[in-house]
């Protein structure tokens, strides 16, 4: 079966292609050269279409234990937004926490493809799997949580060598079956276990001794020394502390030209200047971003409403509880390892406090030049739900729009920023960076976020309209492994995506003091702790993709 | 795995029969026969040893094949004004059939364990709380409180692996862990130290719990009480009790929610669950709820995150419609709102539906004795011993892999409920 998509304009930035008119051939979900003789089984006109790779969501909560206990915990938040079960579709519920089926639908619906739940925690990772794998026709993958676990720290304390901990990283890589590797704030998550009630980049947890700095630098030369693509995945300190710009340009200060991804940034870009003790830093951060080409960013847009925050920081969850809204909230300590933090937010567009920070997610994504190195999240469910990607994408694209929106804030608030004076809108080439390319080469994934020869045919096809907003909610067609999955934004097949993962290599050695660890301190044995390819395969509409470590990983 | 001619013997095998999930049992494997070699305890030796005695389906008590059997419980959910999918003793893929079957069929869901479990939950979804999980019990906890439980007669080994376990992780001298009972006292002396330190015990009746909760919550806010005895205890002993929580480092409160059986009981949980929260404004202290054996965590987590709701969740509009008062299936059973049950019970023998005049079929562990006869009844597999699944422990964080143990031929609650929902 050959389908030919005839005379679409072409957006992929991973061949230099901006508005190209050419046609796309597809064969067993992949993208064909032009067959020899020239036919083709079924052809569909997208001419004066525009045509992307299928988008990937680089840092969404999709799946894992924080998640399903904002799920459960929301009842209200179901109730608002309900779907019926149809013939095709299984029935389903949420706004801010929808229900993995409605989540997988959703996400198609707006042409995306893959998803990344950014915060698997080792121990909960069959659990996060289990849940993406009830999620439809997405791809999807997880970057497991290191940096709070005592493992880690115990190492740290006792000054293991760095291929021990490269040992170790690329060991609980494999068995939590992740595609990458978070941290977030290093080292925090333990000290609140021992009552610390924040810990600043050169602080030392009390037990340890280990600061912050510390085990971003062990972890991220891990990432780099094992080979993994993603470069190290930071949730820095004192997230959504007034003043943390400081630590932000400290951390990325302190990376000393190491990859490393510093993710909803908006939470970390916040000064204290002004009456109100809360200003931008957007502009400095911006700035030490655009100077430091080994620093990518998500910048974590909150959008006003009603969401929930859902984190593995439980030390700044708990800082934010009194704001829980509604009233009611859940924090965890986890197994030695981590911990989570689940507390509802509304945010409020006549908050001074909100609306900087809306503009402030601004800000830095009009300020960072390059749209490779920045990707569009709200850091879903924190900021805004997922589904509110088609208003930021027009609020990125149309100043106007950006403008009549900015001046309905709070007035003080609009008095503390120049966002009204940034000109720049995105073009449609860019948001294809930001959304497509720019987004598969940091996750690493080698056969998606592009539409070359021998790429997946993951292909979203939209009308174009100036209207930004309602050409991103509905696109003509979705293309999921070659296969049309959405048409005028209806999902219209079902199909399950693959769960992408890396493989980096490790000594065995390192299991002897992992099993001496899990024998003498743990409530589960090593053997079981360890998630099998079968699991991911599972009930047999699961797969794994194993994707390609970067030349020069070695160990 | 070793192996011998005559029996199997596995190792580090977890059981879901208990909601702690040990996952360090040693079990031997002869044909269809199961003893537990190590580590085995009075909750998990009948759970794995409990013997196969039929194989075969029933309608109406007379031998069917599986097909047969499958094909009339999808005539049985056409035919249904209202089906109730209920009991639910399952793994992960068997949770996940017949939430699609739910779906499908408008059917309510609700399990057998959700009367405990929704204490929890009720709480969860009015206020919240702060929870640890098992390892850091077993390594941080100073001061386990335990409200109105008899934790080993139902969690034999919570104390040996979370209280008197050898070594802590930071250094802790284990014999200095004090263990306080508030509300009943435990039955036997795993609370007691290895060094024969017993638990103290601040007794009370369960019913009364509500009021020296209270009591106990005040004086933790520093607020003045009158009154010098509340149901019998001291409010000095609660003084001290309080004064104990808050120079605590890493405080545990743990209950189980089956063992809290006074009406109303949520809301002495709520009552706990906020006295943990204010302790943290300046120490650490968490709750544990205990619970969760035999799929209840699973179920509730599987029902949340494919529908946004745990049990007690109604299909019958086409989407999920969420309800913990109406949708009780024990209250649907009673008022006669279902008129088609399929009962799921694959973890224990004497989990039967109770007496309904809803038309009954069963998915049983093998072995299953009814009063009456069901409709239907299909002996499964065990997870964990027939086929391999897994389970959530009672912390609803960690989930442990199950393995098969043994080539009975049962099915699995999943292929049924799959092959039912096929025929629809
Ligand atoms: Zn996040």
């Amino acid at each position: 079966m050959l389908l030919k998509l005839t005379g679409g304009r072409i957006f992929d930035p991973a061949h230099d292609q901006n508005d190209v008119v050419r046609d796309i051939y597809i064969r067993d979900g992949r993208i064909v050269e032009k067959p020899t003789d020239g036919r083709v089984d079924e052809e569909i006109d997208v001419r004066g279409k525009v045509i992307m790779a299928g988008a990937i969501d680089m840092h969404t909560h999709i799946g894992g234990g924080k998640v399903n206990i904002a799920r459960t915990m929301l009842p209200e938040d179901h109730a608002q937004a309900v779907y019926e079960r149809t013939e095709l579709l299984r029935s389903g519920t949420g706004h801010a926490a929808p229900s993995t089926l409605t989540t997988g639908y959703r996400y198609a619906e707006m042409g995306y493809t893959a998803g990344f739940e950014p915060a698997v925690l080792p121990i909960n990772a069959r659990q996060a799997h289990m849940e993406m794998h009830d999620t439809p026709i997405i791809d999807k993958g997880g970057y497991v949580m290191l940096g709070s676990d005592d493992f880690l720290l115990r190492m740290m304390a006792a000054n293991s060598d760095q291929e021990a901990i490269n040992n170790y990283v690329a060991w609980t890589i494999n068995h939590a079956q992740a595609v990458g590797l978070k941290v977030v704030n290093p080292g925090g998550i333990s000290a609140f276990k021992f009552n610390q009630r924040k810990l600043d980049l050169d602080e030392k947890n009390d037990f340890y001794g280990v600061t912050p700095r510390d085990i971003l630098h062990r972890l991220s030369t891990a990432v780099k020394e094992i080979g993994v693509p993603h470069p190290l995945h930071v949730h820095g300190c004192n997230l959504g502390v007034p003043g943390n710009m400081q630590t932000t340009l400290d951390t990325i200060q302190g990376a000393e030209g190491l990859p490393m991804h510093l993710t909803h940034i908006q939470f970390h870009s916040y000064g204290t200047e002004g009456d109100f003790k809360f200003s931008s830093g957007a502009a400095e951060i911006a700035e030490a971003i655009n100077k430091h080409k080994n620093i990518t960013v998500d910048v974590g847009q909150i959008l006003f409403g009603q969401t929930v925050t859902a984190s593995g920081d439980n030390m700044r969850q708990f800082a934010g509880a009194p704001h829980a809204h509604p009233n009611k909230w859940v924090c965890m300590d986890i197994e030695c390892e981590a911990g989570c933090g689940v507390v509802p937010f509304k945010y409020k567009d006549q908050s001074y406090v909100n609306a900087l920070q809306w503009m402030i997610g601004l800000e830095t994504f009009l300020m960072v030049d390059d749209p490779w190195r920045i990707f569009l999240t709200t850091d879903h469910p924190n900021g805004a739900p997922f589904t509110s990607y088609p208003h930021l994408i027009k609020l990125l694209m149309d100043k106007s729009f950006r403008n009549d929106m900015l001046s309905t804030l709070h007035p003080e608030a609009q008095k503390a920023t120049h966002l009204a004076s940034l000109d720049r809108e995105y073009s449609l080439y860019e948001i294809a960076i930001m959304t497509r390319a720019g987004a598969a080469k940091l996750v690493g994934l080698a056969d998606r976020g592009h539409l070359g020869i021998g790429a997946a045919a993951d292909i979203t096809v939209y009308t174009d309209n100036s209207d930004r907003e309602k050409m991103f909610e509905k696109p003509d067609y979705v293309f999921k492994d070659g296969e049309m999955v959405v048409r005028q934004g209806q999902v219209i097949k079902i199909t399950w995506g693959t769960t992408h993962v890396v493989k980096p290599e490790y000594d065995v050695s390192i299991e002897k003091p992992l099993q001496e660890y899990f024998d003498k301190f743990h409530t589960l044995k090593m053997s079981n702790f360890k998630i099998s390819n079968d699991e991911i395969v599972d009930d047999g509409r699961g797969s794994l993709t194993i994707q390609p470590l970067h030349k020069g990983g070695r160990l | 795995m070793t192996e011998n001619s005559t029996a199997t013997v596995w190792h580090e095998v977890a059981s879901p029969f208990c909601g702690i999930a040990s996952d360090d049992l040693t079990i031997q494997v002869s044909g269809n026969n199961i003893k537990v070699l190590e580590n085995g305890d009075a909750v998990t030796r009948p759970g794995f040893e409990t013997p196969i005695s039929d194989l075969q389906p029933r309608i109406q008590g007379k031998e069917v094949t599986l097909d047969q059997a499958v094909s009339h419980i999808a005539d049985l959910l056409i035919n249904s004004k209202q089906p109730l999918i209920a009991g639910l003793g399952t793994d992960l893929n068997g949770a996940r059939s017949a939430m699609a079957l739910a779906d499908k069929s408008g059917a309510t869901i609700d399990s057998f364990y959700s009367p405990a479990a929704f204490r929890n939950i009720l709480v969860l979804q009015d206020t919240g709380y702060m929870t640890t999980t098992l390892t850091e019990v077993r390594n941080r906890v100073d001061l386990l409180l335990v409200v109105g439980t008899d934790v080993e007669s139902t969690f034999p080994r919570f104390f040996e692996r979370m209280i008197w376990n050898k070594e802590s992780m930071f250094g802790q001298d284990i014999e200095s862990r004090e263990v306080i009972y508030l509300g009943k006292k435990p039955s036997g002396d795993a609370s007691t130290s290895p060094k024969g330190k017993k638990a103290q015990v601040i007794g009370c009746d369960n019913a009364d719990l509500p009021e020296v909760v209270s009591v106990l919550r005040a004086l933790l806010k520093g607020k003045p009480v009158q009154a010098e005895a509340v149901a019998g205890v001291a409010v000095s002993e609660l003084q001290t009790l309080a004064d104990r929580l808050m120079a605590a480092k890493y405080s545990v409160v743990t209950w189980s929610a089956g063992q809290l059986d006074f009406d109303h009981a949520e809301a002495t949980i709520q009552n706990v669950c906020e006295l943990i929260k204010e302790i943290n404004a300046t120490t650490r202290s968490n709750g544990l709820p205990l619970g969760g054996k035999e799929g209840d965590t699973t179920v509730n987590a599987v029902a949340s995150w494919q529908s946004g709701y745990p049990m007690r969740t109604t299909f019958n509009r086409r989407f999920p419609d969420y309800d913990p008062f109406l949708n009780d299936g024990r209250r649907i059973l009673a008022e006669g709102e279902s008129d088609v049950v399929i009962w799921v019970s694959s973890f224990n023998t004497t989990v039967t539906p109770p007496k309904t005049s809803a038309t009954t079929i069963v998915l049983g562990r093998s072995g299953m004795q009814f009063e009456t006869e069901p409709e239907v009844y299909i002996p499964v597999g065990v997870p964990g011993i027939d086929h391999e699944g897994r389970t959530f422990r009672t912390d609803s964080v960690v989930s442990v892999p199950l393995r098969k143990l043994r080539d009975s031929g049962l099915p699995s609650v999943f292929e049924v409920l799959s092959a039912v929902e096929q025929a629809l």
